[in-house]
C-alpha cells in the first residue's frame, strides 16, 4: 500500500482500480466505521475539514468534497481516470484521512491547451481596466473563502498561523498585481525620439499561453504569485498545481470560478509534474513556460523540448520566505517576463 | 425627500418642452449655410435632394411629429437627500462654527435641494487639524496596500451606489442623466480604482527617486464635474499617502457629501478626508492655511493666478487646472459625419460647462459649408430639457451667474458682428436654459473667439492650410486640449505635436480615463491629473 509517511502531506501514487483507501474501507466494517474512516486519532479540526470524517456520533455526517481539475471554467476529472491519493497531516508523523485527487494526463495537459487558446483573445483584448476589476473581484473571493483555505492548508501540515499568513498573503498579493493591470504600461511602453518624420512607440503585448509549474511551497501563495503576474498581462495559463499540496490548488479555482474570471483564462491540473509538463513543453501552441522549482533532468528536458518552438523558459526556484516578500513578489518585472515588446512606426508629417 | 416636487412637472408640459419646434421654412437655410463660404447654397441644395426629403428651400432634417419622445424621468424614489448637511470633519459631522449654512438649489427648477453649512476660517481650522493629526497618526504609517485597500472600498461603494450618484449629480448640478450615469460617476468609481492600486506600487513610479507624501493637501474644485472633480482630487492624494481637505462648489455640493457618506461607511481613519463646503471665502481659507502642504485647485484662470500669487513665497506645492479655449481642427479630408458628433460632443457635451470643451472649431474652408449645414442639422436633433429624463441631451445651465456670463458674451458676439445660430428649442419656464448656439463669421479679435465662455456656445472660425490652423489653434493665453479631425495619420500626429496644448484628441473628443494625464500648457495651468504622471502632483520626490 503505498501510502506516504511524510509529514507534509505529499499525494501518494496508487494503483488504478481498487486504491488504498477503498482497500482501507473494505475492511471497515459498518456505517460507524465508515463514518470515522480508517485512523483512530481524529481531532476537532480534522472534522471540520471539508474532506474529514467525524467520529461517529449522533448528528450530521459531513459530505465530503471530491477534488477536480479546473480546465475551461469547468471542474473536470482526469480523461484518464486515474487518480492521486493525499493525506492529511494531523502532526508531525500522522497521517488522517485519504483524499482523491484526478492525477492530470498528457491527454489532459492538451484539452487544457485547447481550452486555454479559445480564451485567449477574449482576454488580452479585454480593457485593463477590465482585467483589472476581474482580478480585484478575485481578491475578495479569496479573502471571502479565506477560512477555507487556511483550513486546507492546516490539512496539508502547515501551522494555523503559518496558514492564516499565507492566506492573507495570498490576498494582498492578488489585490496588487489587480492594481497593475492598467499600470505597467506607462512603465514598459516608450516613445522612440528616432531620427527622422515619424512617430515612434513600443508597447507591451501579451505573449499568449504561459504553463505554469507551481512551486510545491508555499502550495497557495505561490500559486498565486505565479499565476498573476502571468494573467494581469493579457496572458492566459495552465498551472500545474504543487504536488504536495493539490487540494488547495483546487480550492483556489472554486474562488476563481466565482471571480468573473472567463472560464479557460487560468486552467489548473494536478498530478505529476514530470508526467504533464514534458507534453506541454513540446507542444506549439504554447507560447512560453515559466517552472518555478523544477530542477535537474526535467527542466534540461523541458528546456530542450521548448527550443522546437522558441518558447520562452523563465524558470526560478524561490525559498518560502522569498515568496513572502511582498515588494519583492509583485515588481513590475515579474509581468515584463511575459510580455513582447511591439514597436509601431507612423510617419508624422504634413 | 426634499426634492420630489421638482420631478412632478405636468406630462403635458413636459412633453411639449421635449418637442422640438420645426424653425420657420427658409430661414435655417438663408442664416446659417449660405453666408458661410463664398460659393453659394449650392452643396445644400445637393444634400436636400440627396436625403430625398424635401425640395428647395426647406430645411434639410425634419423629423416633424416624429421626434417627439414620450417623458422618460429617472426613478427618483430610492434616493435620499438629507434637509440639511453639516461638515464632515474628522470623521464625523459636525456643525459650522461659523454657524451658517446656504442652500443649494437645482438648475433646472429653481427649487432647493438642501441646506449647506458654510465653513469659515475656524471650521477650515479643524478640519486641516484633523487632516494633520490622521497625517502623522494613521495615514503614513499604514502599509501602502491597505492603504489601497481603502480606497478600493471607495471605488466599490461607488460602483454600488452609481445611480443614486447620477441622480442626485443631475439634480443638483443640472446635467443630463445619461452623461451623469454613463461619464460622470463611473470615470470618478474608475479613478478611485485606478489610483488605488498605485498606493503600493509608488517605488516604481518614478524609479530611483525615493517617493514621499507631501502631508496635508488642500483642494478647491469647481462645479461642472462635481463628482469626478472630487475624485481627481482624492484619489491620487490618498494614494501617495496625503490627507485631505476638500472643497467642492458651492452650486453642487452634495454629491462629495454623499461621498463623503462612503468614505464614513469605508471605515477610513478619521480625517484623513474632511469635506467642507462654503463659497470661495471658504477655499481661500483653505488655501492660505499655514498648514496645508500642497494646493490643488480646478476652476477658472482668474482665481488660479490669483491662488499663484497668495503661495507666492510658500513652501507649498501647488498643481492648477484652469480655463481653457480648445480648437477643434476639421481638415478637408475628415470624416465629416464622425466630425460633426465630435464637434457636437466636443461643445455641448454638459451643456458646454467643459473647461477643455472643443469651443473654437477651425475647419478647412474646402467642406466649411457642408460641416456648418451637417452641424446645425445634427443640433436640431439636440433636446434640451429635464435633466432627469434619460432621453435630454443638453440639460440646464448651472447657475443663475453663468447663465448671465453666457448671455453676456453671446451678446457681445452678436455686437461684434459674427453671425448666431441658436436651435430654435423650446426652453423650460423654470431653471436656467441655454439653447445650443453657434455663430459664423467669427474673428480671432471677437471676444467669443479668445473668452472662455463655458457654456453651449461654439465660435467657427475657418483655415486654408495646416499652418494656419496651427497658428491660429495656439493663439489663445489657453492650452488645455485641442482636437483635430482627418483621415491622414500622418498629419495627426505633425498637427498633434504642434499644437501647445495638453492634450490632443485625434478623430475624437472629450475622451476621458483614468489611466490617461490630463492638465494644460500656458495658463490653462500646470500639473498632471491621471495616470502615473498624476502621482506627481501629491509626492515628493528627489
Amino acid at each position: 500500500m503505498a501510502r506516504s509517511k511524510s509529514t507534509s502531506g505529499r499525494s501518494t501514487e496508487s494503483q488504478v482500480g481498487l486504491g488504498p483507501h477503498a482497500q482501507r474501507e473494505a475492511k471497515t466494517p459498518g456505517f460507524a466505521g465508515r463514518a470515522s474512516g480508517a485512523t483512530g486519532s481524529r481531532s476537532r479540526l480534522a472534522r471540520v475539514g471539508a474532506g474529514g470524517a467525524a467520529p461517529w456520533e449522533p448528528g450530521r455526517l459531513n459530505v465530503r468534497k471530491a477534488y477536480k481539475m479546473y480546465v475551461g471554467g469547468a471542474f473536470v476529472r482526469s480523461e484518464s481516470g486515474r487518480y492521486l491519493q493525499v493525506a492529511e497531516t494531523m502532526a508531525p508523523g500522522e497521517n488522517g484521512t485519504m483524499e482523491n485527487v484526478p492525477r492530470g494526463s498528457r491527454k489532459d495537459a492538451r484539452d487544457a491547451v485547447v481550452a486555454a487558446h479559445a480564451a485567449l483573445s477574449g482576454w488580452s483584448r479585454r480593457a485593463a481596466n477590465n482585467r483589472g476589476q476581474i482580478l480585484y473581484r478575485l481578491a475578495e473571493m479569496l479573502d471571502a473563502r479565506s477560512e477555507e483555505l487556511e483550513r486546507s492548508l492546516v490539512r496539508s501540515g502547515l501551522s494555523a498561523a503559518d496558514a492564516r499568513a499565507e492566506v492573507g498573503a495570498s490576498v494582498d498579493r492578488t489585490l496588487s498585481y489587480a492594481g497593475w493591470s492598467d499600470k505597467y504600461h506607462s512603465l514598459f511602453a516608450s516613445l522612440n525620439p528616432v531620427a527622422g518624420p515619424h512617430f515612434d512607440f513600443t508597447i507591451p503585448e501579451p505573449v499568449g499561453l504561459v504553463v505554469i509549474a507551481a512551486p510545491a511551497r508555499p502550495a497557495l501563495l505561490g500559486l498565486v504569485g505565479s499565476i498573476l503576474p502571468v494573467i494581469v498581462g493579457g496572458n492566459v495559463c495552465i498551472v500545474v498545481a504543487s504536488e504536495e499540496d493539490p487540494r488547495t490548488a483546487v480550492t483556489f479555482a472554486e474562488a476563481l470560478a466565482t471571480s468573473d474570471l472567463p472560464g479557460g483564462v487560468v486552467n489548473i491540473l494536478t498530478g505529476h509534474h514530470k508526467e504533464i509538463l514534458p507534453p506541454l513543453a513540446k507542444h506549439m501552441d504554447v507560447q512560453a513556460l515559466d517552472l518555478h522549482g523544477t530542477s535537474g533532468a526535467l527542466l534540461k528536458e523541458l528546456t530542450d523540448s521548448a527550443a522546437d518552438s522558441v518558447k520562452r523558459v523563465r524558470s526560478r526556484d524561490l525559498k518560502r520566505d522569498a515568496w513572502f516578500d511582498h515588494e519583492a513578489c509583485t515588481t513590475p518585472l515579474w509581468i515584463e517576463r511575459f510580455v513582447e515588446m511591439k514597436t509601431i512606426w507612423h510617419p508624422s508629417g504634413a | 425627500m426634499a426634492s420630489k416636487a421638482p420631478l412632478e412637472t405636468a406630462p403635458a408640459a413636459k412633453r411639449q418642452r421635449r418637442t422640438l419646434t420645426r424653425p420657420p421654412r427658409a430661414a435655417v437655410q438663408e442664416t446659417a449655410i449660405v453666408r458661410v463660404g463664398d460659393s453659394g447654397p449650392q452643396s445644400a441644395v445637393q444634400h436636400t435632394r440627396a436625403s430625398g426629403a424635401r425640395r428647395g428651400t426647406e430645411a434639410a432634417l425634419d423629423f416633424g411629429a416624429a421626434w417627439t419622445y414620450a417623458p422618460s424621468p429617472e426613478a427618483t424614489d430610492h434616493v435620499r437627500i438629507e434637509p440639511r448637511y453639516e461638515l464632515f470633519i474628522g470623521g464625523s459631522w459636525v456643525k459650522p462654527l461659523s454657524g451658517k449654512y446656504f442652500d443649494t438649489t437645482s438648475p433646472s427648477t429653481e427649487q432647493k435641494l438642501a441646506e449647506i453649512a458654510e465653513a469659515d476660517e475656524r471650521d477650515v481650522d479643524r478640519a486641516v487639524q484633523a487632516a494633520r493629526h490622521a497625517y502623522e497618526k494613521y495615514w503614513s504609517k499604514m502599509r501602502p496596500i491597505d492603504r489601497g485597500k481603502y480606497i478600493y472600498r471607495i471605488a466599490r461603494a461607488l460602483q454600488e451606489k452609481a445611480r443614486e450618484f447620477a441622480i442626485v449629480e443631475s439634480m443638483d448640478g443640472g446635467k443630463p442623466i445619461k452623461e451623469s450615469r454613463d461619464v460622470d460617476v463611473p470615470l470618478a468609481a474608475n479613478h478611485f480604482f485606478y489610483y488605488a492600486g498605485w498606493a503600493d506600487k509608488l517605488r516604481y513610479a518614478f524609479p530611483g527617486a525615493n517617493a514621499r507624501p507631501l502631508g496635508v493637501a488642500g483642494q478647491v474644485i469647481p462645479w461642472n464635474f462635481p463628482l469626478l472633480m472630487a475624485a481627481w482630487k482624492l484619489a491620487p492624494a490618498l494614494a501617495c499617502g496625503n490627507t485631505c481637505v476638500l472643497k467642492p462648489a458651492e452650486t453642487t455640493p452634495l454629491t462629495a457629501l454623499l461621498l463623503a457618506k462612503i468614505i464614513e461607511e469605508a471605515d477610513l481613519p478619521p480625517g484623513v478626508v474632511n469635506i467642507v463646503t462654503g463659497a470661495g471665502k471658504t477655499g481661500s481659507a483653505i488655501v492660505s492655511h499655514p498648514d496645508v502642504d500642497k494646493v490643488a485647485f480646478t476652476g477658472s484662470t482668474l482665481v488660479g493666478k490669483r491662488i499663484q500669487k497668495a503661495l507666492a513665497g510658500t513652501k507649498k506645492k501647488l498643481t492648477l487646472e484652469l480655463g481653457g479655449k480648445a480648437a477643434n481642427i476639421v481638415f478637408d479630408d475628415a470624416p465629416l459625419d464622425q466630425a460633426v458628433e465630435g464637434i457636437v460632443g466636443g461643445i455641448y457635451f454638459n451643456q458646454g460647462h467643459v473647461c477643455c470643451a472643443g469651443s473654437r472649431l477651425l475647419v478647412q474652408e474646402g467642406v466649411a459649408e457642408t460641416v456648418i449645414r451637417k452641424l446645425r442639422d445634427r443640433m436640431m436633433s439636440l433636446r434640451v430639457g429635464d435633466p432627469l429624463d434619460k432621453n435630454t441631451d443638453v440639460g440646464a445651465i448651472n447657475s443663475k451667474m453663468q447663465l448671465d456670463k453666457i448671455r453676456e458674451l453671446v451678446e457681445s458676439g452678436e455686437r461684434e458682428g459674427a453671425e448666431r445660430f441658436s436651435t430654435p428649442c423650446e426652453l423650460p419656464k423654470r431653471g436656467y436654459w441655454f439653447a445650443p448656439t453657434f455663430f459664423t463669421h467669427v474673428s480671432q479679435s471677437h471676444r467669443i473667439a479668445r473668452e472662455e465662455i463655458f457654456g453651449p456656445v461654439l465660435s467657427v472660425l475657418t483655415f486654408r492650410t495646416p499652418d494656419e490652423a496651427i497658428e491660429k489653434a495656439n493663439n489663445t493665453m489657453y492650452g488645455l486640449s485641442a482636437g483635430v479631425w482627418t483621415d491622414k495619420g500622418a498629419k495627426i500626429f505633425d498637427v498633434a505635436q504642434k499644437l501647445r496644448a495638453g492634450v490632443v484628441w485625434a478623430n475624437t473628443y472629450n475622451k476621458f480615463d483614468p489611466s490617461s494625464p490630463f492638465g494644460g500648457y500656458k495658463e490653462s495651468g500646470f500639473g498632471r491629473e491621471g495616470g502615473r504622471q498624476g502621482l506627481l502632483a501629491y509626492l515628493e520626490v528627489e
